[in-house]
């Protein structure tokens, strides 16, 4: 009993807002152009579902933020692994780097639309930028803590530069590679829907705008429910990833 | 360094200057356009929603985190809602806010300060939930009431989180803000970047690009600076 009631706790107070809402929507605000009932907002969401737009939106909106992600952490990783390795590099580029990073990502999708037009490269690029700046900035400072004589005994040993990064940095860095990785995931969706929102005619972001723009309550408050529910489940896996990771790497949990 | 990348880049044909526009071309139509006042008033637009929307934000988010941090069963109710609600792209809500308040500057500044709340709201409750036992016991001890417990124990504790928090916010303050000016078309630099974009004027779009990071980067570093001068008190 006490156990149900614990695990029944977390959706007691969301339960309640619904409920106010459902019961404003129903009464005094029946007919708005804005509100809708959460019951009708969810008979609106499986409809979407059934029709597969949901699924498809979903896809292009998770589907780029993967390939931006891909594109941005794994640019960042060489970068910064260079910039953490080498003293000299990171001094020359250090101010390219502080003026560029603080540049809003949205600010490129003007750019971006301008360069590759509506679509998956526009939105892939502002994802990738977006993400590369925390990867740069968090395996520059990972590289710079590795313990300096396991690199002196990668000098003994004469490995080559591709040896060291793969044998020695690499698997000293990856447990701070997954906090990062943790943190650009979640900049990546943010983004991939901001982007969608703003300017690209695909996605979830889109999805949401249209259903504003056709006066549609009740699916746009549906797709935002989703929107939630998806970055919730998003950042739930990374977690989950990033402390796997972490005890598969033999961090005391 | 970048500079002259860039400089190398434009002048040797390597990228088409439809796209990317030669720095002197930036910076000519940057200086024109704060000679002739249009960004600046712009910069000011945006700067100035930015700032409003994240004071805001910071108010609210503190008073509501404390609001739900001091206690320890509103916490465990309210708390698993704040964290469904944290990873929602603040952009998400603009439809919503757009069918409900319209096209308007209002709109924008709304979403401004409830994307840009949720950092501050969830440092304030996790900073006040971690106050040290001791202290607790402290409190109770010397019969503090629980206003005096949150702003004398609580706050203080709670204070470089809250800090950190509001810099994270400033900059969702300055995205949601470039955002907002670009959906619901009000004066800004993210309505000025996008009408140059939709015409071609790559120079006038690099130039507010170039502001925006300018703006990006003096708030930061104004908050490192601030955030440092106030935690003076931890490392004596």
């Amino acid at each position: 009993m006490h156990r149900a009631l614990a695990l029944l706790r977390p959706f007691a107070f969301p339960a309640v807002l619904l409920g106010l809402l459902e019961g404003w929507a129903r009464t005094t605000g029946a007919g708005s152009d804005a509100v809708a009932p959460p019951s009708l907002a969810l008979r609106s969401l499986l409809a979407a579902a059934g029709d597969g737009s949901l699924l498809g939106a979903t896809g292009f909106t998770l589907g780029t933020a993967a390939l931006g992600l891909l594109a941005g952490c794994v640019g960042g990783l060489l970068l910064g692994t260079v910039l953490g390795l080498s003293r000299r590099a990171a001094q020359v580029s250090f101010l390219s780097v502080e003026v560029l990073r603080p540049v809003p990502s949205v600010a490129l999708i003007p750019l971006a639309m301008l360069v590759f037009g509506f679509g998956l490269r526009m939105q892939v690029s502002v994802v990738a930028f977006a993400t590369f700046w925390p990867m740069l900035v968090l395996t520059q400072a990972a590289v710079q803590q590795v313990e300096p004589r396991l690199l002196e005994v990668a000098q003994a040993l004469q490995l080559s530069a591709r040896q060291r990064f793969v044998a020695i940095v690499l698997p000293s860095i990856t447990p701070r590679l997954f906090v990062a990785l943790r943190l650009c995931v979640a900049i990546a969706l943010v983004v991939a829907v901001t982007t969608e929102i703003a300017a690209n005619p695909h996605g979830m972001g889109y999805a949401l705008m249209i259903a504003q723009q056709s006066l549609d309550p009740a699916l746009m408050m549906g797709w935002l429910f989703w929107i939630g529910v998806v970055g919730f489940g998003v950042n739930t896996l990374t977690l989950r990833l990033q402390g796997w990771v972490a005890r598969r790497m033999g961090a005391q949990p | 360094m970048l500079v002259a990348l860039w400089w190398a880049a434009t002048h040797a044909g390597w990228v088409s200057r439809v796209f990317l526009p030669t720095p002197e071309a930036t910076f000519g139509a940057l200086s024109a356009g704060l000679v002739q006042g249009e960004l600046v008033a712009q910069t000011g637009a945006t700067v100035g929603r930015m700032l409003v929307g994240w004071g805001l934000a910071s108010l609210l988010g503190v008073v509501i985190g404390a609001l739900i941090g001091v206690s320890a069963v509103a916490r465990a109710w309210i708390a698993p809602t704040l964290e469904f609600i944290r990873p929602l792209p603040a952009s998400a809500i603009m439809p919503l806010a757009i069918s409900v308040f319209g096209l308007s500057g209002g709109m924008v500044l709304f979403v401004v300060a409830f994307g840009a709340m949720w950092p501050v709201l969830l440092a304030t409750v996790h900073g006040l939930a971690s106050v040290h036992v001791q202290l607790r016991e402290v409190a109770q001890g010397l019969e503090m009431p629980r206003r005096d417990f949150v702003w004398k124990i609580g706050l203080p504790n709670a204070l470089p989180d809250i800090l950190s928090g509001m810099r994270l916010s400033m900059t969702v303050a300055l995205i949601v803000s470039v955002v907002g000016e670009m959906i619901a078309s009000q004066p800004g630099l993210g309505q000025a970047i996008l009408l140059a974009a939709r015409s071609f004027q790559s120079s006038e779009l690099f130039a507010g690009i170039v502001l925006l990071g300018a703006i990006g980067f003096v708030s930061n570093a104004a908050l490192a600076a601030a955030e440092k001068k106030l935690l003076r008190w931890q490392h004596p």
